[in-house]
């Protein structure tokens, strides 16, 4: 065995290892079909009368939740279809807030994700057939990272706005004392 | 001449005491008063034509006061010497939690507020202890409207004609009630919510035309103002401000002043193809109206996007003023402010109409403290720029060319896509935004609430979808040099010179009230109302109310002969959205960079919407 060889094992299963340990990079490009409609009508965090528990999280949220490949398609969508013109970086202005612990509508993946879909009463466009599942998906992803839920190493470290913003790996996020802003 | 001017002079400060004397019927005026106002350095100053601004009746019918839009009250009941003791008579919760820019109304008695979003109207009865209501009406308009609405869902007022009373709501529909019963007369949609248009503004009711303009500039809607039969409300003629001349009604009639605005459809050719169909232009903020001249005055709203770079050329008629037929709308003049703007600096600030000296006689000029930080005097005959001097600090501009009207352009803060501008002075908001100046025709002086903010401003490419917003940069705005983020200024229109000026922490974005009695109101974004002297600016009386004011002050005489003064606190609007809106200041970009500047207003007032009235004690 030569050294060389040594060497590249060692960097491989360095590599392995990394990956292993963490699935926030992981890519589903070639994952097992899923069906291709968002969660239709997921509801807001309410009570659930019969039962004690909320429906349980979809279970494509895992594939895009906390998953920097998707955040990050998130973020250029958030741009891209005038997310920021109302809920500007995650500020708000015409639109509410996005990075507070504040959550209108539940801040689950797949209620963002229906919010999306559907729209809202009070003013939020529905984007059902404007967008692919998949693409509504990546951008409730990043909507949710805004808040700061998901984990810090998932999230972008550059900002998206030219002028004035901070990185979303360095905005600070308080704990929050939002009973219904749980992580999930 | 030195004689002949001096003569003048003479006759002109005798004239202003004169009327000051004749209309001093009220003994509890002080003596005083008259000859201290004829001191004013500058006099014979500025008047308001007589045409469109008649005889104070005690009423308060329409937003601008009167059809010259002065915002001045006759009644002296209140003085400088007696304001201290002014003292809370009644107060009504609106029941709102958004930005409150509407003033109350008062006609014969009953007082009026429309409120914002959900555009409720109420009736009180100011002949009952403590006004109780009358009635209320609830026109119920779409929710989604709130979606749309660029700066907080605000109302900017109600108006009173012949036994109605006339509003938009935010979904873009014009109701007119009956005065009386509360019951609605018609109603008539003109605005389209899925296109991103709304109506914020208050209509002006003339010649039996009720007229109005949409908001939209930042969704990509095309920009109109029209005018509604009042009494049936059928729609009697509707211009754009952009496109065909055959649609902004532009024909032989069409005379503007400079050779720019001068050929074939240059609402279509000033723009890349067909980006005039999204490009703004819109109608939000003031008309005025000269009943001789038969003409309706109105400034139109900033192109979009606000990145200038998608939209090369002059882009017609934005950003500048219309002279308009009432009867038949056809437009007369146009003047275009800031051609090809760069900064969102809308056009539709208040348009004072006012006579200033001029050689021996008067011209019949309009008075604009504009959104570029220029103060304007322009002839409403022609259209033609007599003066345009900054009324605060300016770097974005180096001037305006009064051979062409347009402002000299500083190349160093030009936008480009992908750059960041940065210290460009005033912002987006203006030196001066929507909230209208008052205009004393006893001291000659425009009184402008207005701001002292730049900003950073980086451009980028907008994607225009239809009901979304159409904007395309990233803007972080503070405050300009001083430090502080607003002002109130005294302006001497005729000399073109500051008279004083009051600084303020928060930008100033509350309307401005003068009254005979030689006093002027205004409200502070952290709640304190505000009483001045009109000659000296000196502080006289303040109250602090439970949220930040920027609604329209006004005075009224009630029905017990005693002058009451009125103004509604509610924060919020496009400089509160940081509050109404419970934004999250972390992100500097947020309320299309205003938040920025806006950081610490959390901390010093809260939300809610409240009328306070006035009155000194018995």
């Amino acid at each position: 065995m030569s050294s060389r060889f040594r060497v590249s094992l060692l960097v491989l299963g360095a590599a392995a290892l990394t990956l292993t340990a963490c699935d926030r990079e992981e890519h589903h490009s070639r994952a097992k079909p899923v069906g291709e409609t968002v969660p239709a009508g997921m509801s807001p965090p309410t009570i659930f009368p019969g039962s004690s528990n909320p429906p349980a999280l979809d279970y494509r949220a895992k594939l895009y939740d906390n998953n920097a490949n998707a955040i990050a398609r998130g973020q250029q969508l958030y741009t891209q279809m005038n997310c920021v013109g109302c809920h500007s970086h995650g500020g708000g202005g015409m639109g509410p807030p996005l990075m507070d612990d504040q959550w209108r509508y539940g801040g689950r993946i797949d209620q963002i994700a229906t919010t999306i879909t559907e729209g809202r009463p009070n003013g939020m466009p529905s984007w059902r057939g404007k967008l692919t599942e998949d693409q509504i998906w990546q951008l409730a992803a990043y909507v949710r990272s805004l808040s700061g839920l998901p984990s810090k190493d998932a999230v972008s470290s550059r900002s998206e706005s030219m002028s004035a913003g901070t990185p979303q790996s360095l905005t600070p996020h308080p704990e929050t004392n939002n009973s219904d802003a749980v992580p999930q | 001449m030195r004689r002949v001017a001096t003569a003048l002079t003479a006759i002109g400060i005798l004239g202003a005491a004169g009327v000051l004397l004749s209309c001093n019927k009220n003994p509890t005026a002080p003596k005083s008063t008259p000859q201290t106002y004829a001191q004013i350095p500058g006099a014979p100053h500025a008047l308001p034509p007589p045409s469109a601004s008649p005889p104070d009746d005690g009423n308060w019918v329409m937003p601008g006061k009167d059809y010259a839009s002065t915002r001045f009250s006759a009644l002296k009941q209140v003085t400088p010497a007696n304001v201290g003791k002014l003292a809370l008579a009644f107060t009504f919760s609106t029941a709102t939690q958004t930005g409150f820019e509407a003033p109350p109304l008062v006609v014969n008695g009953t007082m009026y507020i429309i409120t914002p979003f959900p555009n409720y109207l109420y009736a009180l009865d100011l002949t009952k202890p403590g006004a109780p209501a009358k009635w209320t009406f609830k026109p119920k308009p779409a929710a989604a409207a709130q979606g749309v609405a660029c700066c907080d869902v605000v109302n900017r007022g109600a108006v009173y004609d012949a036994g109605k009373i006339f509003f938009n709501t935010l979904d873009g529909q014009t109701f007119a009630i009956d005065a009386n019963s509360g019951q609605m007369v018609w109603r008539t949609q003109l605005g389209d919510i899925q296109k991103g248009e709304t109506i914020t503004m208050a209509p002006l009711v003339a010649g039996g035309k009720v007229l109005f303009g949409n908001s939209g500039g930042e969704m990509g809607v095309r920009g109109w103002i029209a005018a509604l039969d009042e009494g049936s409300g059928k729609i009697a003629w509707k211009a754009y401000n952009t496109g065909p001349d055959k649609d902004v009604l532009i024909g032989p009639d069409f005379h503007p002043f400079y050779a720019s605005d001068r050929g074939a459809d240059l609402g279509v050719k000033s723009w890349p193809p067909n980006a005039w169909q999204i490009g703004g232009g819109n109608v939000w903020g003031w008309i005025s109206y000269d009943p001789e001249l038969h003409m309706i005055y109105y400034g139109t709203g900033n192109p979009g996007p606000w990145n200038p770079d998608q939209r090369p050329g002059d882009n017609k008629w934005t950003t500048g003023v219309f002279a308009r037929d009432l009867d038949t709308g056809k437009a007369r003049w146009f003047y275009q402010t800031t051609p090809h703007d760069l900064f969102d600096h809308d056009d539709i600030n208040e348009i004072i109409l006012a006579d200033i000296p001029w050689g021996n006689g008067r011209r019949p000029v309009m008075l604009r403290p504009a959104r570029d930080g220029f103060f304007y005097v322009i002839d409403r005959r022609s259209g033609q720029v007599l003066s345009a001097t900054p009324y605060g600090y300016v770097n974005a501009y180096k001037g305006v060319d009064l051979r062409t009207g347009r402002p000299v352009p500083n190349k160093e803060k030009d936008p480009k896509v992908g750059r960041v501008v940065r210290d460009i002075c005033p912002a987006s908001p203006g030196l001066k935004d929507w909230n209208p100046s008052a205009f004393s025709p006893i001291t000659g002086l425009v009184y402008i609430p207005h701001n002292n903010l730049c900003m950073d401003f980086g451009a980028a490419e907008a994607n225009y979808i239809s009901g979304t917003p159409y904007v395309g940069s990233d803007v972080k705005m503070y405050a300009g040099p001083g430090g502080n983020r607003g002002a109130f200024t005294a302006w001497d229109p005729v000399n073109r010179r500051k008279v004083w000026e009051i600084k303020e922490d928060l930008p100033v974005w509350s309307p401005a009230l003068a009254t005979a009695g030689g006093l002027v109101f205004y409200g502070t974004m952290d709640g304190w109302f505000k009483a001045v002297d009109a000659r000296t600016g000196k502080l006289l009386w303040q109250f602090k109310a439970g949220s930040g004011i920027i609604g329209q002050p006004i005075s009224y005489r009630g029905p017990d002969g005693r002058q009451y003064i009125a103004v509604i606190a509610g924060v919020g609007g496009w400089a509160g959205a940081v509050v109404s809106a419970q934004m999250d200041t972390r992100d500097p970009t947020g309320a299309l960079g205003f938040a920025n500047a806006m950081k610490d207003l959390p901390t010093k007032t809260t939300a809610g919407g409240m009328l306070y009235v006035f009155t000194l004690p018995r």
